[in-house]
This record gives structure tokens, C-alpha cells and sequence, in this order.
């Protein structure tokens, strides 16, 4: 796991989106206080999910509101999968794991 | 390779086919052709659609995803020309052509329009003002031309006559029926019943009714403006609506040779004449010489097709159906079957007719069988009625059963002692077992059933028998269909249980509404809660951002591409060369992509990266233009009579009063308004959510309910006040009923017919409920809390509020040791 960014950085309910050896990463916390990640880049036409509105299962993609499970990336209404990347926080730093 | 298969014609037989060979798990390649630009939609439905009693979008069956859902190709308004039997080919009149190995041919039929002179306009089609009554397309146009226009006649007084004569009472105050027969419905009815009918519709519909009436004119030089008949006499008329008839479609066939007289000759296959590969169903077939004009032939017609071209049941024959007509005519009930009059010495025939009351009632009889039934002004034994006929079941001894209840509490048919396989829905073609298995697997709700079978989604006559057997089947526990009646999903409150239950709990955030009254959280409604909530409670609303929609977070409309459209607020549609040369410059400088000009009369800077929005708004320097949000966008204006020569109103000065009062307001949906100087509409005020028109005499009309986005629909008069000071604060008060009673996404269209303008109008005009003064404090508490979002760009409201979301750019590594 190593450290991206501060968990202060993300409001409670929002996302935002981090750059990882040129990859991109959306990273959510949840209301519960929880953190998720996923592929930033919607597959449905290439969205910002960081933009999206999540819950404490699901992201919805800002543009045309297609949705994912946030924790297995599996979506829910008929699109590819996301990738998603194990995530925690320690001392306040987001830390991300990698892909399994 | 699949076999291909190949459908001309993608109605109500054509699809259902299509779906009864899907049912029996048919493996083929499937590809129809359509000649109207639509899925598949309940062709009886569209008397309701315009009478007003059922939504366009209500009467699908098949939508264009259903197509694309089960691998159907679907060319939409594409017509076949011609079939190569040989080459077993059809060729479309774009030029296409299609190989197939099977063909169904299911064109149905077209109105029989008689060639009455001036009915149509060399090279133009109908004359102006004459309409048939056929398509969606045919019923929206007619509504449409209806609206605007006084006096209508319809020629054709048999169901479709009388429907159409029915549903455009709706639109217009003066409707004629004219029929040439001597009496009305004479295919299903006999004399007396026709004259029954006639009366109940005169004096309960107030429609006027010519019978022995034969249209020799039509007449009118641009548009029609009456009819003549064969007796000299003239009926004057802005609107001719034909129903005299239909004819098969069925020329396609005859000119590619197959054998064709009143319709596509069949065999007990729906099989051509002499072809092994050509079927053809539905209303242009003609089996065993029969031509039928109702649906339920054709459901019997499409199960014997699928099972024999599947192979479930490669034998499986059609022998026919037995034919009953029901009337669509809310509060004129007449059901027809069978033989209209006896016709053998030996048959019975019972009657009885009370006719003050409308009523007509007549059974025939023939060894022991009903072969004949008329039911006019009562039809509450037309079920037990409809099966006796259809199944040749015994008769009660006591012949009087037949048409009145005796005793006992029947009148109804039993649930209990109905048969599994006996039909419900004759329209759908759906048993008593197909609505008792979907209740036993989970679905409780009446509408979840009649969704899910489709029964009582025909005519809708067997409702409450449907209810019923769900009631019966369920055991009493029958479930209120939950969800549709939600203000947003995630809460199982209708909207004013749902308002009470915030102020009662004094739930000022989204996440505690939630955790009060939903228990879970739920991203498809908080949206629509921040805007309640916002209504609700004003400056008190706790914002919790991620309630908002991304829109919302910034102040800004997303792109395609995740960057934002920058729409400043310009009043009136009114600009100045000062603001435009700031435009431009911010334009310039910050090399703006696309400026373009809205539909709502403003500029739009398109293309801003999210991160660089605060820096454009301080460059501009203007208040925001709301054109991202579930709130009041712009007010269109014309230039009204400080300009124009044909103004009557001071459309821009009002219209500018109005947005510099309501700018920003939110609300369950958008609200767009518009001004305009004199009826000419310039500003389209027609077809806002509220329009305002100017008038002669300094009077100004409001319009309210229109629309012109992907739904059309043209305001209602909601009043005509004398001041411009009335219009604003009736608009006021209008938009805050809106607020506070429509549904999350709700637009204006639907939302006025939902009501009702009369209801409206008693409330926000003449204060019926004596609520206009709460509605006007509320108002103005939202107009007080105004503040510029735009404003709000020194500080962001949360950390990372205009970071990208997106690899516009690839982010800069956050500097962060481990
Ligand atoms: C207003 C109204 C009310 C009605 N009410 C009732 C009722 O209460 N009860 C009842 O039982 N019946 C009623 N009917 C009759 C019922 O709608 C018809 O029986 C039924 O629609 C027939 O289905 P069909 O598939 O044979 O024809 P249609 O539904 O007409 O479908 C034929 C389709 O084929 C298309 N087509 C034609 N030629 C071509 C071509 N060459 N290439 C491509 N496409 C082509 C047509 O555009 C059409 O879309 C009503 C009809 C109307 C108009
Ligand atoms: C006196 C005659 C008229 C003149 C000279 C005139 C001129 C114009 C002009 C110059 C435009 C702008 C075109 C543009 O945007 O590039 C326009 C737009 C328009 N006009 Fe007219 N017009 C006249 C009458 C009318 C009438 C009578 C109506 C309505 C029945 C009308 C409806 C419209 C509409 C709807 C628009 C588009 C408005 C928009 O951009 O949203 N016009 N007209
Ligand atoms: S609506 Fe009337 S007043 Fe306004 S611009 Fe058009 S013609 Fe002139
Ligand atoms: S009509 Fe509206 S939604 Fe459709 S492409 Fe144009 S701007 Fe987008
Ligand atoms: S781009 Fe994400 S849903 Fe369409």
C-alpha cells in the first residue's frame, strides 16, 4: 500500500481523483467514513466518476447516470465493470493498495 | 447459419407474433420493418390517449430497447415495397433489401377514407382540417389541429366513430357524428340498440348525431370549413375526422403476386396461398374468408404461427374467433357479440329495454347456446356473457339470469369458480393461471401484475376483474403498488406525507432524513431531497454537498467531455455592448472553445475546465445564468412594443421584472417562462412552463404547463390579469404550488394536466383553499435567500471543489511520503 493523498482532501459523500504512476484513480469516502477506489474513467463514454454521486453501495456516473457497486465495481445497470483497487487510511493519508 | 426470419409491419400482430416465438424460445434472426417511426404501441389505446385519459408514453408495449434487448434488427419508418418470392427478398422503399427465409407479412389495415369530393388536396394529401384516425401520428395531429379549432364532424358512426367523436369533445366545444346507416354501430348492433345508443349519446355526451347522413362535400378553399350532405344540408366545421371504415393493407402482397381478395388469403397456418415460406397475420389477413378489425383474433392468430413456425406445435391450426365488441366511451357502456338479431325460426331471443334509462338488452339463443348478445347502458353481465359465448358453456335454466342478477350476489363473475385457462383480458389475451402465478411468484400489487401480464392494459374494461382475481389470489394481501407514488425512490413517503414528515421531525439535512425515515442511504434521491429540503427550509437547510448533483457542486452544466458550460445571467434575453465585449474578452483570454448562443437567449462559454471556473466568473464578473440546475432558468422575451410595430406589451420589461425576481429559484424540475409583446408568440410563450402573452386592451395572458423540449405541449390558459405587477405575483405563486406539489423531476407538462388547470386555477388564482397567501410568503422567503452562486469563488465551499475529475491533463503526483 502507499499513501496518494490526505483523507481531508475528500469531502464526506464526494469523491475525487488522484494520479497514480499515470494511472487514474477515483477515490470516495463514504458517509459512514469508509473509503473506496475505483478506475477513475467511466466505461460507458469515459465520465468522471469522481463527479458522481455515491451512497454507501453505489457511484453514479455524472453523465448519463449509469451506476456501479462501489465495493466490487460490478455494474448494475448493464455496462462494463469497474476496476477497483483496495484502499484504506492511516494517520489521515490514503493509502492504495494494489490490484489483486 | 439461424434461419432469418423477416416481419413487414411492426404493429400489434406483428410484434406479438414476434414475442410468442421469443416466448417459445424460437431461435431465429430476426429483423422487422416498421413503416411508422415508432416501437410497438397499443393501437387501442390511442381513443384514450385522446380523450385524455391515458399519457402518449403510457401506451407502448414494446419499446425501442425491447428490440435491441432480444437481437431484433428494427428499421423504423422504413416501408417494404415489393417481395421477391422467388429471390425471397423484400425490397424497402429506401432502396434496401433484405434476404429472408421466413416472411410474416402483418400490415393491418389503413382508414377507409371514401372518395368524397374535396376531402383531399392534390399534392398535399387531406385537406386541411380532415384527419384519419389510425396512428399516434394521426391522433397527435388531430389533437393538435383539434385545439385550435371549434367545430368538428366526424363521419363514421361505429366504434371508432363514436370514440373519436368522444375524445374530441376534449379538445374543442362542438362535435357532430354522421352516420350512413340508418342507425349507429349497425355492424354489431340492431335497430333499437343503435337508436338507444343514439340517444344516451346526444343527451349524456351533448354529441349531435345525423344518421341516414351521406357527406357529398367537403367544403372549404384553404381549410375546411363544413361539410355538405347528400340532403342539401351544410354543417359548418373547422375539423373532419373520417372513421368510415378500415381496408386491409394488403396491396404490398397482391403486386408481388400472393393470392389476395378482402385481405392476404391464409390457410389454418396463417400460411399464403401456394407459399411455404409467407405467413401473414392480424387485420391484414383473411382467413377462411374472414377479415377481422379487433385485437383479439389476432392474439390467437400470433400463438398459432409462433408454435408452428418454432415447431413447438408444427400442426397447430386456427380455426377462427368469436368476436365480441366492447365501446371505449367512459359512462356510454355497450358490449356487442355475435349475432345481432335471430336469424333461424327456431332461435330465441329474449329482450328487454327500459329506454328512459338508456337501456337495451338482448341474448339469442340457439339449442341451448348464446350465439348472440347486446348489452347497451348495462353491461354488468357482459363477462359471464363473454365466456358463455366464447366456450358454448350450458345456460341457466332461468333465461332472465342471463341479463340481470337474481338474487344471490353474483353480478359479478366468481373468482373462485372461474377456470385456470378462462380468459381475462381479451384485449391481452391473459388467463385467470398467468395472473395468479406472477402473485404467487412475489408480485402483490395490482399494477405490478397488470404490468408485468399486461392484462387490463387493453381497453381496461376488465380492471376490476383483474383486481379482483389479485385480491383473491393474494389472500388479501394485496400490496398498494409502493414505489410510484414516491417523491424519489429511496423514501417510501408520497410528497406531503414525505414534506410532513420533515417538518415534524425538523430534518434539515439529507443525511438525516435518511437515517430518520429511509434507513439507508440512497444516491438516486438525494438530489431531488436537497431540493425539497432547500424549498423547505431556506436559509435553515443544512447543506451537506454531496447531496448536490455535480452541477450543483459547482455551478456549472458538465460536458460530454466532464468539463462545464458557463452560462452568465443576461435578463430579458436583453445584453448589452458593454457585457458582450467583456464576454468576449474573457472568451479570448481564457481560449473558450465554443461560444454559442442558447436556446434561452444567452451566451454560452463551452469548454471551461472545472478547475478554472472560478477564475472565468471573476473575469465576467456577471451573476450566474442558472442553467444547470432543477430551478428557473431564463425568461425569454421579444422585443414587445418599445420596437416592434405589431407589440401591444412591454414583453421585455416584464420579462426582465420576472427573472430579476426569481433568478435562481429552485424547484423538482426546470422552469422555463417567456414574455411576449402580442399573440404572435415570438418569444414562443405558448410553450413555456409559464408564458406570459401580451393582449390588446394592456392585458396580459398567463400560460402555464407548455413545453417544447422532447415532449410538445402547448400551455393552458390559466387567467388574463390587467397589470404586469399581477403577472409577477401570480407567477410567484404558481411556481411556489409547483414546488410544493410536484413530484422530483416533474416538469410543468405534467404537472398542470396531473391537477388539472381548473384545480390550479381555484388555487393560485382564486384562492379556493385560501392558501395564495402562505404560497406568496413562501415565495418571497426563497426570493429573499437569493444569493449568486457565482459569488462564492474566493473560498470553495469544500476542499477540492474545482480539482479535475479527469485526465484532461495528467494530474500532478500528489507529493505524499509513505
Ligand atoms: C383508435 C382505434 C381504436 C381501436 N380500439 C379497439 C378496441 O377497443 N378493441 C379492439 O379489439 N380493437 C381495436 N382497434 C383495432 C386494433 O387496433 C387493430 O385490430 C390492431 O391494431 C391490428 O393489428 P395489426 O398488427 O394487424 O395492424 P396494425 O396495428 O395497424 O400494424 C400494422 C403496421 O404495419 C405497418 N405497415 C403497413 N404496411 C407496411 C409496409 N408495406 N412496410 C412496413 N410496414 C408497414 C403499419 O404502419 C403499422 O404500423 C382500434 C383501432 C384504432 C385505430
Ligand atoms: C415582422 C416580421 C418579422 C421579422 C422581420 C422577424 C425577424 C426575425 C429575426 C431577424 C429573427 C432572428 C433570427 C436569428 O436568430 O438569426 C427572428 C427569430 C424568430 N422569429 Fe421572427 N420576425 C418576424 C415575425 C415573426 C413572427 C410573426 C413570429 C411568430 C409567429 C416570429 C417568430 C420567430 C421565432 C420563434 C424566432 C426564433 C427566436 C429564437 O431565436 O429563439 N417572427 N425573427
Ligand atoms: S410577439 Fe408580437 S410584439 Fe413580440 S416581437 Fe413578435 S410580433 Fe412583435
Ligand atoms: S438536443 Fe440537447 S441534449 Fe440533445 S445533443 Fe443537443 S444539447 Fe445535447
Ligand atoms: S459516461 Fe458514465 S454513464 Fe455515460
Amino acid at each position: 500500500m502507499r499513501a496518494i493523498g490526505y483523507a481531508d482532501e475528500i469531502p464526506p459523500g464526494e469523491g475525487r481523483t488522484f494520479a497514480v504512476d499515470g494511472e487514474m484513480v477515483a477515490v470516495f469516502r463514504l458517509r459512514d467514513g469508509s473509503f473506496r477506489a475505483t478506475q477513475a474513467v467511466c466505461p460507458h463514454k469515459g465520465g468522471p466518476l469522481a463527479d458522481g454521486q455515491i451512497d454507501l453501495k453505489q457511484v453514479l456516473c455524472p453523465l448519463h447516470l449509469n451506476a456501479w457497486d462501489l465495493t466490487t465495481g460490478c455494474s448494475l445497470s448493464g455496462q462494463p465493470d469497474l476496476t477497483v483497487y483496495p484502499v484504506g487510511v492511516a494517520d489521515g493519508k490514503i493509502l492504495l493498495g494494489d490490484l489483486s | 447459419m439461424r434461419t432469418r426470419l423477416v416481419v413487414i409491419g411492426n404493429g400489434m400482430a406483428g410484434a406479438r407474433t414476434v414475442e410468442e416465438i421469443l416466448a417459445r424460445g424460437g431461435d431465429f434472426d430476426i429483423t422487422m420493418f416498421g413503416d411508422e417511426p415508432y416501437g410497438n404501441y397499443n393501437r387501442i389505446m390511442l381513443s384514450n390517449v385522446l380523450a385524455g385519459v391515458e399519457d402518449e408514453s403510457g401506451i407502448f408495449l414494446n419499446d425501442l430497447s425491447w428490440y435491441a434487448d432480444n437481437g431484433i434488427t428494427l428499421h423504423t419508418g422504413t416501408r417494404i415495397e415489393r417481395i421477391d418470392r422467388f429471390a425471397k427478398r423484400v425490397y424497402a422503399e429506401d432502396g434496401t433489401e433484405t434476404p429472408y427465409d421466413k416472411l410474416i407479412i402483418a400490415t393491418g389495415s389503413r382508414a377507409f377514407v371514401p372518395p368524397i369530393p374535396g376531402i383531399h388536396r392534390p399534392g398535399r394529401g387531406y385537406h386541411q382540417g380532415v384527419f384519419a384516425f389510425r396512428t399516434l401520428d394521426d391522433t397527435r395531429a388531430m389533437i393538435r389541429y383539434a385545439r385550435e379549432h371549434q367545430r368538428a364532424v366526424v363521419i363514421g358512426g361505429g366504434l371508432l366513430g363514436l370514440e373519436a367523436a368522444r375524445g374530441l369533445q376534449n379538445h374543442l366545444p362542438h362535435v357532430t357524428l354522421i352516420h350512413a346507416a340508418g342507425h349507429l354501430m349497425n355492424a354489431q348492433l340492431n335497430e333499437v340498440a343503435g337508436e338507444t345508443l343514439r340517444a344516451t349519446i346526444e343527451a349524456k355526451l351533448g354529441i349531435e348525431v345525423v344518421v341516414d347522413g351521406r357527406t357529398t362535400e367537403i367544403l372549404g378553399k384553404n381549410a375546411v370549413t363544413g361539410v355538405k350532405l347528400d340532403d342539401g344540408r351544410i354543417i359548418p366545421c373547422d375539423v373532419v375526422v373520417v372513421a368510415a371504415g378500415i381496408r386491409a393493407n394488403a396491396e404490398m402482397a397482391a403486386a408481388s403476386g400472393l393470392a389476395v381478395e378482402r385481405g392476404i388469403v391464409v390457410d389454418d397456418q396463417m400460411r399464403c396461398l401456394d407459399e411455404d415460406d409467407i405467413y401473414a397475420v392480424g387485420e391484414c389477413a383473411q382467413h377462411r374468408g374472414e377479415v377481422y378489425g379487433l385485437v383479439a383474433p389476432l392474439w390467437d392468430q400470433a400463438k398459432v404461427l409462433a408454435d408452428h413456425l418454432t415447431g413447438v406445435n408444427p400442426f397447430a391450426e386456427y380455426h377462427g374467433s368469436q368476436v365480441a365488441t366492447k365501446l371505449k366511451v367512459a359512462g356510454v357502456d355497450v358490449a356487442a357479440m355475435g349475432l345481432k338479431a335471430p336469424e333461424h325460426e327456431d332461435d330465441e331471443s329474449l329482450t328487454f329495454t327500459e329506454p328512459k334509462k338508456g337501456i337495451y338488452k338482448n341474448v339469442i339463443i340457439r339449442d341451448g347456446r348464446l350465439v348472440g348478445a347486446t348489452m347497451v347502458g348495462d353491461v354488468k353481465k357482459v363477462a359471464f356473457l363473454m365466456q358463455a359465448f366464447d366456450r358454448g358453456l350450458a345456460l341457466p335454466e332461468e333465461r332472465a339470469e342471463l341479463m340481470f342478477d337474481l338474487g344471490g350476489p353474483a353480478g359479478e363473475v366468481k373468482v373462485d369458480e372461474m377456470a385456470d385457462d378462462e380468459q381475462v383480458c381479451n384485449c391481452n389475451g391473459v388467463s385467470k393461471g398467468a395472473i395468479c402465478g406472477v402473485v404467487q411468484g412475489g408480485c402483490k400489487t395490482v399494477t405490478g401484475v397488470m404490468d408485468k401480464t399486461r392484462a387490463g392494459k387493453g381497453c381496461g374494461t376488465c380492471k376490476p376483474l383483474v383486481q379482483r382475481i389479485v385480491e383473491w389470489a393474494a389472500g388479501g394481501e394485496v400490496e398498494e403498488d409502493p414505489a410510484a407514488s414516491y417523491y424519489v425512490p429511496g423514501i417510501p413517503m408520497p410528497k406531503p406525507e414525505l414534506i410532513e414528515a420533515i417538518r415534524l421531525h425538523s430534518l434539515k439535512s439529507v443525511s438525516s432524513v435518511f437515517a430518520k425515515l429511509g434507513g439507508e442511504e440512497d444516491a438516486k434521491s438525494k438530489m431531488g431531497l436537497a431540493s425539497l429540503l432547500k424549498m423547505m427550509w431556506g436559509g435553515e437547510y443544512v447543506d451537506e454537498r454531496d447531496a448536490r448533483f455535480i452541477n450543483d457542486r459547482v455551478h456549472a452544466n458538465i460536458q460530454r467531455d466532464g468539463t462545464f458550460s458557463v452560462v452568465p445571467q443576461m435578463k430579458g434575453g436583453v445584453t448589452t455592448p458593454a457585457q458582450l465585449r467583456r464576454i468576449a474578452e474573457v472568451a479570448e483570454k481564457h481560449e473558450v472553445p465554443m461560444v454559442k448562443l442558447t436556446g434561452g437567449q444567452r451566451i454560452d462559454l463551452l469548454g471551461i475546465p472545472k478547475e478554472k471556473l472560478p477564475e472565468v466568473w471573476a473575469d465576467l464578473d456577471m451573476p450566474s445564468g442558472y442553467a444547470y440546475g432543477k430551478s428557473f432558468r431564463t425568461v425569454k422575451t421579444c422585443v414587445g412594443s418599445d420596437f416592434c410595430r405589431f407589440g401591444v406589451g412591454d414583453s421585455t420589461a416584464l420579462g426582465i421584472a420576472l427573472e430579476e425576481r426569481y433568478q435562481g429559484i429552485e424547484g423538482p424540475g426546470k422552469m422555463k417562462l417567456a414574455v411576449t409583446g402580442c399573440p404572435r408568440n415570438c418569444a414562443e410563450a405558448y410553450v413555456k412552463d409559464l408564458g406570459v402573452v401580451a393582449i390588446d386592451g394592456g392585458k396580459w395572458e398567463i400560460y402555464v404547463g407548455g413545453a417544447a423540449g422532447a415532449h410538445i405541449r402547448k400551455g393552458d390558459l390559466l387567467t388574463t390579469v390587467e397589470t404586469p405587477e399581477e403577472v409577477i405575483t401570480l407567477t410567484g405563486r404558481f411556481l411556489q404550488y409547483y414546488r410544493e406539489n410536484a413530484n422530483w423531476l416533474e416538469r410543468t407538462y405534467a404537472f398542470v394536466p396531473r391537477i388539472g388547470i381548473e384545480r390550479v386555477r381555484e388555487i393560485v388564482v382564486d384562492d379556493a383553499d385560501g392558501i395564495a397567501s402562505s404560497l406568496d410568503a413562501a415565495m418571497d422567503a426563497s426570493v429573499a435567500a437569493y444569493r449568486d452562486p457565482w459569488k462564492d469563488r474566493e473560498q470553495p465551499a469544500t476542499p477540492g471543489q474545482f480539482r479535475t475529475s479527469l485526465p484532461l491533463t495528467v494530474l500532478p503526483q500528489v507529493p505524499v511520503r509513505a
